[in-house]
């Protein structure tokens, strides 16, 4: 299984290593720098490289590439799983994944790291459970530390997560006030073709829930239309049975925040999009000049406002500067991205916002040959796109009676307009 | 705002109050450990030292942790060795894993000193907190060192029965890697029996822990039985799946994969337990699930109700993966290209999740527009294609060379949807961009091969692009249209003579394709272009150092100069037909795949036997048959593969004749059997050959001459020809040709039978002065043995007689000899093909034994009707195949395959997969028993040493002296 792990940062300097078996010499990573030389985009490193000896599996997080290194025939989705979970791990400890905050915590790094894996095989991936064992920093212990130098941030007791049936929650968690919150969030994938038919639609979406609860409480969150799943994958607490025969979401919660289930509505159900684009972008043969000319539009709202609408444009190389007016937002060209930001806000149904304008190119540089694609951004409160309502939250097992809330959310995920 | 995110700021808000933002911070700067990384000043090492011996507990931490920030950045602070165990007796439980952080690290370069750790670590092991045993056995396990090992045996044995389950896993995991150290004293110890007995441990996460720890010493011993599984431990397996962890649920999962249910009941009982996991968020999970579905899918019959649910409910978990992280969308594709080559069903209707976003990283692009093609078909054609020419506009140039070769692969592919191809190919090629349209013009290529004489009114397009191409392979395939349309190409001497100019600068392939062109041409229009084709037989033969190009010069040179129609059928031959889809996998290897989804194999598209360190005797996994109408599944049968030779033939060279000459010739010339001896396919190419051969040879002193179309002008161009020629023929170069002619008579000789030398039976000082010695050889379909009796007594001997024993073959004198008493049965074990013999003459009768090769039984009518082949290896039971490996035998698979065949050991197919040559052999015994062979010759490399060989026979026991007997052929 997983080997060791070297943790890279942008420019190529590896500034953490850990082994779970033998130590593996750094000079490994050459292969991947080398792979790195030749793509251009570190985004376009291929994450899995063979070596010699070894494998190397990689993935690129927060500008870090995490890179494991693997000696024999192991799957390859578990490696990239596990580092994607390390990656979430720093993030829930630290609040954010770079080098400086991992410098800055390099102990506690390089202790959850032997928590995580004993033997390459993972060991204590869920946070909760983590967070029983090693514990957080935060600034509140940090002066607790100083002041009475007795606090160790390790647990001496074994988590209760870790054998039970339900390792996912500890046991005796308490609160004042008990709530359960849970947002429905849905992205929007699609490609729109020049003529403006909808070449793929789909929908990724999300429940993330936030339950702070009393007890051993047993959940049952319920859907109007639950017709509409039928390609899911649920967080582990999820009762798949009761899902098979009643299509319900029977749980006992972790504890805090986590993902309960993502689902995905796919192309062959119709998407209705909640926005139009027009657009135009030519370049002309004579004279280094191009034309420019951009409106968007509603489309599929159900009355709800459209919002944080945003284009964002890929220019051919040769596209010098962009003279342009808005009649609603403003936009930004950046010279060494070639890349067009129109933020537009709010979304009039009655003016419809225009972008128009013309682009200048390089002198002497030949018309672009490749076509910019639009890229939409947009949020829609309050509403599910793919029309999935939560019908009821039951809770068993426990006597008080929480809070409960659910929000929906609809954001553009890949939405993407061709020219 | 979401609920969610509104919380968070209440809690930050809520938290702000306490503590005044600047200080926060200042403690923040403080608390971090960066500090540990400044700290680069000489005499650091002393101050760690005392501080490590400090007196105060807080400040022996803080410099523990120091100790191990450098370590992590790669400092050496092995010198403190001695300090930092003496932290380790503490019950500061942060302190000990700090501790046990270090020795993990230097243990190993610091042997005599990790001793000194032993002993807290068995007291740890004996601690009444199951998170400090747990702990002190794990670390134990990951201390390299032979001398702590020794004594990680009895804790190990302790925890491995531990009441807490939470050791016990721990304890689990600790024996894989003891065996990873010092695997003999893992066996030695009983450790992998107790391992055995965890899995049916009461706790999931115990099992998962057994099963992943006895996998991965499993895979260092691919032939221990050491994860037996049976419908018992299958169930509690599958018990524990559902209660276990994500990563224990993967474990499982593939070690389920391993197993081959009994029935079609047991397999669709599993199934049905399986299919949850589709579900699991984890999409490792998930993949492994889809891996254990796919291959008990194939014991479910096809007509069953349950089988079509399945299929139904794989597509969408596939769906899901693709809209993961680019990494995981990566694996996940290059196992769905293997999915949707084996049960394409399962995702037709899904095409469009595999467009392309143009902010995809460039490896997922590429392996998306590879299952695009795999999925493309009649109703969703306009769609792809639409997509395709998409695409070809993007920027990527990698990416725009494989979309315009897709369009090409299409029009393939689906026949409605060629002239749609043609014409956006076209389209294309108007752009001017140089890339697109060489990309354009090497597809175009195969798009005439498939479809000729549909598409050739766009030649004129492509001519105007003749200047642009810089890149070889659109050279070679623009030349490769002149030629081939060399007619309809009013101009087609100008447009070729204008690459001649630059021959030499030419790549190999463009040089070979324009001297096949030339040719071609020179056969179309021979009286405009003879000037032509001596530059260019001339620039190849004499100029040239390649041998490939200098060969193919002087084969067609030969060829126009004595029999121009000969040369007409040869070059310009019907070319077969090129197939519908590329790149396939080989449906065995496809198989081996589908076993090993989720693995790095399966990313690789190779068997791990071709990649992973140390498994070359990894036994090749193979899907298991159908219990029911087995008419669609492709059988496991490496045999079934060989009768549908994927015919993978867009030779890139696009050269007929380039290909018959790596056939091997020997054959038509053998002296020894008559030739019906290789498979069809290579028959028919051999027939062409040696007819072109013979005429070579033959015609060789005819006056040249003869008359293509009718047309007499071109009888004296012919004439001309040759007298220019004798030349160059005995120029430097006609060794070369020297050799092609001695094929005829050379090749025969090592072909004849073997006649091994005779040896000494029975010497003269056991036999009263009678030698015997003697050798069996099989000549003309007789057993024959010969002996030389020679007397080195002093009296003369007479009244010869002999006899043999009973033996296995039922061998006995053909020739009419005295009968003599018989020999009693020999009690000792002997080998089958020994024979005892008895020999009398006037003096005694004398007794001995000897051993003649099995080869001897081996009839003449002794090849296998290919069906008959394949059906008998199916019928023999896998149990009477046996496994042999021959060693430093240095043939190619073609020169083993006639050797052999001089032993009446009969090649009935070959085929080549990863660069082993496989051949399928049949041989059959004088009393009727058939021997099945299949031997693996690597194939390319003269240094080979090891080529192994499976029989299989009705009578098992005769395999072994079979195998000495290939060993001996090939080894002579």
């Amino acid at each position: 299984m997983i080997h060791s792990l070297f943790l890279i940062n942008h420019s190529g300097d590896i500034f953490l290593e850990k082994h779970w078996k033998s130590v593996i010499s750094r000079s490994v990573c050459d292969y991947f720098f080398e792979a790195k030389e030749k793509a251009a985009e570190p985004e376009n490193v291929a994450p899995v490289l063979q070596t010699p000896h070894h494998y190397l599996i990689t993935i690129y997080r927060g500008k870090l590439f995490f890179l494991s290194v693997v000696q024999t025939e192991a799957p390859p989705l578990f490696v990239i799983e596990f580092l994607h979970r390390v990656a979430d791990i720093f993030q829930d400890y630290f609040g954010e994944c770079s080098e400086s905050v991992i410098k800055d915590n390099v102990v506690t790094v390089y202790e959850l790291l032997e928590e995580m894996l004993d033997n390459g095989f993972p060991l204590a991936t869920e946070s909760n459970v983590l967070k029983e064992m090693i514990r957080p920093p935060t600034i509140l212990r940090s002066v607790v530390n100083t002041l009475t130098g007795t606090w160790s941030n390790v647990g001496d007791t074994l988590p209760t997560g870790q054998l039970s049936n339900i390792p996912w929650r500890r046991a005796g968690v308490k609160y004042t006030n008990n709530e359960a919150y849970f947002d429905v969030i849905e992205e929007i994938d699609a490609i729109v073709d020049k003529s403006g038919t909808t070449v793929c639609a789909e929908i990724q979406g999300v429940i993330e829930a936030c339950v702070r609860l009393t007890g051993m409480p047993d959940l049952t969150l319920s859907f109007m239309n639950p017709r509409l799943l039928d390609d899911v994958s649920f967080h582990p607490c999820v009762r798949f049975k009761r899902w098979e025969s009643e299509r319900a979401l029977s749980f006992i919660p972790p504890d805090g925040n986590f993902t309960l289930m993502n689902y995905h509505v796919s192309s062959q159900n119709l998407v209705a999009l909640p926005v139009y684009v027009k657009q135009s972008i030519s370049f002309f043969d004579s004279g280094p000049c191009g034309r420019l000319d951009i409106t968007v539009g509603p489309k599929q709202t159900m009355g709800k406002t459209v919002e944080a609408l945003m284009v964002t444009i890929h220019m051919p190389k040769a596209v010098l500067s962009a003279n342009l007016t808005a009649t609603q937002g403003s936009y930004t060209y950046d010279l060494a991205t070639k890349v067009l930001v129109w933020d537009i806000g709010k979304l009039n149904p009655q003016k419809l916002p225009n972008l128009k304008g013309s682009l200048s190119l390089q002198a002497g540089a030949p018309k672009p040959e490749d076509n910019p694609s639009l890229n939409i951004d947009l949020k829609i409160q309050q509403m599910a796109i793919s029309g999935l309502k939560v019908s009821r939250l039951e809770m068993f097992g426990e006597k008080y009676k929480p809070f409960k809330g659910v929000k929906y959310l609809t954001k553009a995920g890949k939405f993407q307009v061709r020219t | 705002d979401t609920w969610i995110s509104t919380q968070k700021k209440i809690h930050s808000q809520l938290s702000l109050p306490v503590y005044p933002l600047q200080e926060n911070r200042q403690f923040g700067s403080k608390m971090t450990d960066s500090k540990y990384f400044t700290t680069t000043k000489k005499g650091e090492i002393f101050e760690l030292k005392a501080e490590l011996n400090s007196d105060k507990k807080e400040k022996k931490k803080e410099a523990v942790k120091k100790v191990i920030a450098s370590m992590t950045v790669g400092k050496d602070v092995s010198a403190l060795f001695p300090d930092v165990v003496n932290c380790m007796q503490t019950d500061n439980l942060e302190l000990k894993k700090l501790v046990y952080l270090y020795l993990m690290n230097y243990a190993k370069s610091q042997p005599d000193m990790a001793i000194m750790a032993v002993n807290t670590f068995v007291k740890d092991c004996e601690d009444p907190n199951p998170l400090i045993r747990a702990l002190a056995v794990r670390t134990m396990g990951c201390i390299r060192v032979d001398k702590i090992t020794e004594y990680l045996c009895e804790p190990l044995r302790k925890c491995l029965k531990d009441e807490d389950p939470y050791v016990r896993k721990t304890a689990a995991v600790c024996v894989a890697k003891l065996h990873d150290i010092n695997a003999q004293l893992v066996e030695d110890q009983g450790f992998l029996d107790t391992l055995k007995d965890l899995i049916s441990d009461s706790n999931p996460m115990v099992v998962a822990n057994a099963v992943a720890a006895l996998s991965e010493i499993a895979e260092s011993h691919p032939n221990s039985n050491l994860l037996d599984l049976n419908p018992q431990t299958i169930n509690k397996l599958l018990t524990a799946l559902n209660e276990c962890t994500e990563w224990g649920q993967i474990f499982i999962l593939d070690c389920l994969a391993n197993y081959t249910p009994r029935d079609d009941r047991e397999s669709q009982s599993i199934c049905e337990r399986v299919t949850p996991r589709l579900s699991h968020a984890n999409s490792a999970v998930v993949l492994s699930a889809v891996k254990v579905l796919m291959k008990f899918m194939e014991m479910l019959p096809k007509d069953l109700d349950y089988y079509g649910t399945l299929l139904k409910k794989l597509a969408p978990p596939l769906v899901t993966l693709l809209s993961a992280e680019p990494e995981l969308q990566y694996v996940a594709l290059r196992n769905i290209n293997l999915i949707v080559q084996r049960r394409p069903e399962i995702l037709k209707h899904e095409m469009k999740v595999f467009f392309v976003k143009y902010n995809d990283p460039i490896y997922v692009k590429l392996e998306k527009l590879d299952i695009m093609i795999r999925l493309a078909s009649q109703a969703n054609i306009a769609q792809v294609l639409a997509e395709l020419k998409e695409y070809a506009t993007e920027v990527d140039v990698d990416f725009v060379r494989k979309a315009v070769r897709a369009i090409g692969r299409c029009a393939i592919k689906v026949e409605q949807s060629a002239e749609r191809c043609v014409s956006t190919l076209l389209d294309l090629i108007q752009t001017k961009v140089n890339y697109v349209v060489q990309e354009a013009i090497v597809v175009i290529k195969d798009i005439f091969r498939k479809y000729p004489n549909k598409y050739e009114s766009v030649i004129a397009t492509l001519c105007e692009n003749l200047d642009s191409l810089d890149e070889p392979e659109a050279r070679a395939a623009m030349i490769w249209i002149v030629g081939e349309y060399a007619e309809r190409i009013d101009n087609a001497d100008e447009l070729l003579e204008s690459f001649l100019e630059g021959f030499h600068d030419e790549s190999t392939q463009v040089q070979l394709q324009l001297l096949t062109a030339i040719v071609k041409l020179f056969l179309k229009k021979p009286t405009e272009t003879q000037e032509l084709v001596q530059q260019v037989l001339s620039l190849a033969t004499q100029d040239s150092d390649n041998p490939d190009l200098r060969d193919r010069g002087y084969i067609y040179w030969r060829l126009l100069s004595t029999d121009p129609v000969a040369a007409k059928e040869v070059v310009l031959a019907e070319k077969p037909l090129i197939s519908e889809e590329t790149d396939l996998i080989e449906p065995t290897l496809l198989e081996e795949l589908i076993c090993h989804i989720g693995t790095l194999a399966s990313v690789y598209h190779k068997p791990p036997s071709a990649f992973v360190e140390g498994s070359r005797g990894v036994q090749h996994k193979r899907l298991p048959g159908s219990a029911g109408s087995g008419e669609s599944v492709e059988s496991p049968d490496p045999g079934a593969a060989a009768t549908e030779t994927p015919p993978a033939v867009i030779p890139s060279q696009g050269d007929l004749l380039g290909d018959l000459l790596n056939l091997d010739l020997t054959p038509t010339t053998t002296t020894g059997p008559p030739p019906p001896t290789t498979s069809g396919m290579q028959m028919g190419a051999m027939d062409l050959l040696s007819g072109g051969l013979d005429s070579l040879m033959g015609d060789e002193s005819e006056p040249l001459g003869g008359d293509i179309g009718g047309n007499p002008a071109m009888g004296a161009a012919f004439g001309a020809a040759p007298a220019t020629m004798p030349a160059s023929f005995n120029a430097p170069g006609s060794g070369g040709l020297d050799d092609l002619f001695d094929l005829g008579g050379g090749v025969g000789m090592p072909m004849g039978a073997l006649n091994p030398p005779k040896a000494v039976w029975l010497p003269a000082m056991k036999a009263k002065g009678l030698e015997i010695s003697g050798v069996f050889v099989r000549r003309a379909g007789v057993i024959q043995m010969e002996m030389t009796l020679t007397n080195k007594a002093m009296s003369v001997m007479t009244d010869f007689a002999i006899q043999f024993n009973r033996n296995s073959f039922g061998l006995a004198p053909a020739g009419p000899l005295q009968i003599l008493t018989p020999l009693s049965p020999n009690q000792s074990i002997e080998p089958l093909n020994n024979l005892q013999v008895a020999v009398k003459n006037n003096i005694d009768v004398f007794y001995f034994s000897c051993q003649y090769p099995i080869s001897m039984l081996f009839v003449e009518d002794g090849k296998m009707e290919r069906q008959v082949f394949l059906a008998t290896w199916k019928d023999i039971p896998n149990d009477n195949e046996s496994q042999f490996q021959i060693k430093d035998c240095h043939l190619n698979s073609d020169a083993a395959s006639n050797k052999l065949q001089s032993s009446n050991i009969f090649t009935i197919a070959k085929r080549t997969v990863e660069g082993q040559d496989m051949l399928y052999q049949s041989m059959k015994l004088t009393n009727g028993i058939w021997v099945l062979a299949e031997l693996r010759v690597q194939a390319g490399n003269p240094n080979y040493t090891v080529s192994s060989i499976s029989l299989k026979c009705r009578a098992p026991e005769v395999s072994q002296c079979v195998f000495q007997n290939y060993e001996a052929v090939l080894k002579n």
